[in-house]
């Protein structure tokens, strides 16, 4: 009885002293900056800023290789706090981004090839002939944004196509990198028209393929007041109206002239506010009297 | 040499830890979504499982047995377990940083892979030798790996496939594992 207790007792009191002894001896200097800006940081690991999760980009900041205003989610409001942190001013404020979809073709407005009942992921769709639609450019609509993104800010809509709800979307590009379709596009949250189709192919193809194709017919770039839209052509053969984003003014003209409604004028929060004038910022105003039209 | 060499090929294949002995069956399960986590996995566990069979070996040989405690051995086992993947990960952050990062996340976890202490004790229950132990705890420790790795393989194909939404996730995970345990069954006349 008594062995054991003194032998137990002598085998953790070893173990503690060499345990005591090694943390000292083998202490590593782990720079202390690194934990506060971890938990500056919002801990959502997405991979945004470039770097593999929150724990790679504190340590890209210590070691001065990454700037501060990487992180898309954590906004202005994290990235004042990481500056603090590192006793520096904060950069200029960074501009929200959020992700749009270029491709209005749903169920009801797109021709299908085939019905597909395959595995229901875009990925595995995307092999067969570019997806069930008649258009090899839009969006497939199974759902893999959905699924990609780390801030479930993507639900898929009535048409099964994905739809972002702009509050909540950080714009840390999850979605437009998985996206087998290229579809999704960062676009910074004040922009509200976009061109919502991908389709190359000459007009009457990408007319017959879906009704509301970008048929390029140049009506858009002909009557924008600023020059801010145009079809562009690229390298093999295609071409599709592209929007300047910083020229266009948001005015909606072309919205109007487009002929097949591709061009599409969103309307996020605040778009219809009776109160503030400078609705770009994407921000509620001061003023807000929470009359709900915006949303 | 030649009894090493079955020691071994029996802790791989014949008793292997996981499939046969069904011991480490938690980061077995837990630890099998990604073939490269498997290996970090597999990898930590052989050296923490050589390494602790030896420590437990020598204290069971020249303390437990000298005083005639040996009822101790279980919680004796688990401090010594316990200590030393500490004191493991201590050195390697200090001297082999790469190392470290590569297995970091993997050590804390095998303080609590009962394979890791069923292994020490089988070592004691057989009575081995001390190169005995060595042979035995490593053989086990790529046992481990092994079925960890196959494991993973699988594991990352069943995520394509089209299964049925009742049994997806962890029940298909069980039931890969049972026919995989069965098919070890196939190793038993090797020897």
């Amino acid at each position: 009885m008594i062995y054991a207790v003194i032998s137990l007792a002598v085998l953790g009191a070893a173990f503690g002293i060499v345990l005591g002894v090694a943390q000292k001896k083998f202490a590593v200097e782990v720079d202390p900056r690194i934990e506060a800006i971890l938990e500056v940081l919002p801990g959502a690991n997405c991979g945004g800023c470039g770097y593999p999760g929150c724990n790679g980009y504190a340590e890209a900041i210590i070691a001065g290789t990454a700037p501060i205003n990487m992180c898309a989610p954590g906004k202005e409001e994290i990235q004042k706090q990481i500056a603090a942190v590192m006793g520096v001013e904060a950069a200029e404020t960074t501009v929200r981004k959020v992700a749009q979809l270029l491709c209005n073709g749903g169920r009801d407005r797109a021709a299908f090839n085939y019905e597909y009942e395959g595995i229901q992921d875009c990925h595995v769709a995307a092999t067969m002939f570019k997806g069930p639609k008649a258009c090899s450019f839009g969006c497939i609509g199974l759902g893999s944004c959905v699924k990609s993104c780390p801030f479930k800010a993507i639900v898929m809509g009535p048409a099964q196509l994905p739809v972002v709800d702009d509050d909540l979307c950080m714009g840390c590009s999850a979605c437009v990198n998985d996206c087998p379709q290229h579809v999704l596009k960062l676009v910074e949250v004040s922009h509200l028209v976009h061109v919502r189709c991908s389709n190359k192919e000459k007009g009457k193809i990408a007319k017959d393929a879906c009704t509301v194709a970008c048929i390029k017919c140049k009506i858009c770039e002909k009557n924008c007041p600023e020059g801010a839209i145009s079809v562009v052509a690229d390298a093999e053969g295609g071409s599709i109206a592209v929007i300047d984003y910083t020229k266009c003014t948001n005015c909606g003209i072309c919205v109007e002239k487009c002929p097949t409604k591709a061009i599409e004028k969103s309307l996020p929060l605040a778009t219809e506010c009776a109160q503030n004038k400078d609705i770009t910022t994407g921000q509620k105003p001061s003023s807000c009297q929470q009359c709900g039209l915006c949303h | 040499m030649r009894e090493m060499i079955i020691i071994i090929i029996s802790a791989v294949l014949i008793n292997n830890i996981v499939l046969s002995q069904f011991l480490g069956i938690c980061p077995f399960l837990g630890v099998s979504k990604k073939l490269s986590s498997a290996i970090g996995m597999g990898v930590a566990v052989i050296f923490v499982l050589t390494l602790s069979s030896l420590l437990t070996w020598l204290v069971q040989v020249f303390i437990l047995d000298k005083l005639g405690i040996g009822y101790l051995q279980t919680i004796a086992f688990i401090l010594i377990i316990a200590a030393l993947v500490q004191f493991v990960e201590m050195v390697m952050k200090k001297n082999t940083p790469d190392l470290y990062k590569a297995l970091g996340i993997y050590l804390p976890l095998i303080t609590t892979n009962c394979a890791v202490l069923g292994v020490a004790i089988i070592n004691i229950q057989k009575s081995y030798t001390v190169m005995q132990t060595l042979a035995n705890s490593f053989g086990n420790g790529v046992g481990f790996t092994l079925a960890l790795i196959l494991f993973a393989g699988i594991r990352e194909r069943l995520e394509e496939a089209d299964i049925p939404e009742s049994l997806d996730g962890l029940p298909i995970a069980l039931i890969t594992a049972a026919l995989m345990s069965i098919s070890f069954l196939g190793f038993t006349g090797l020897l």
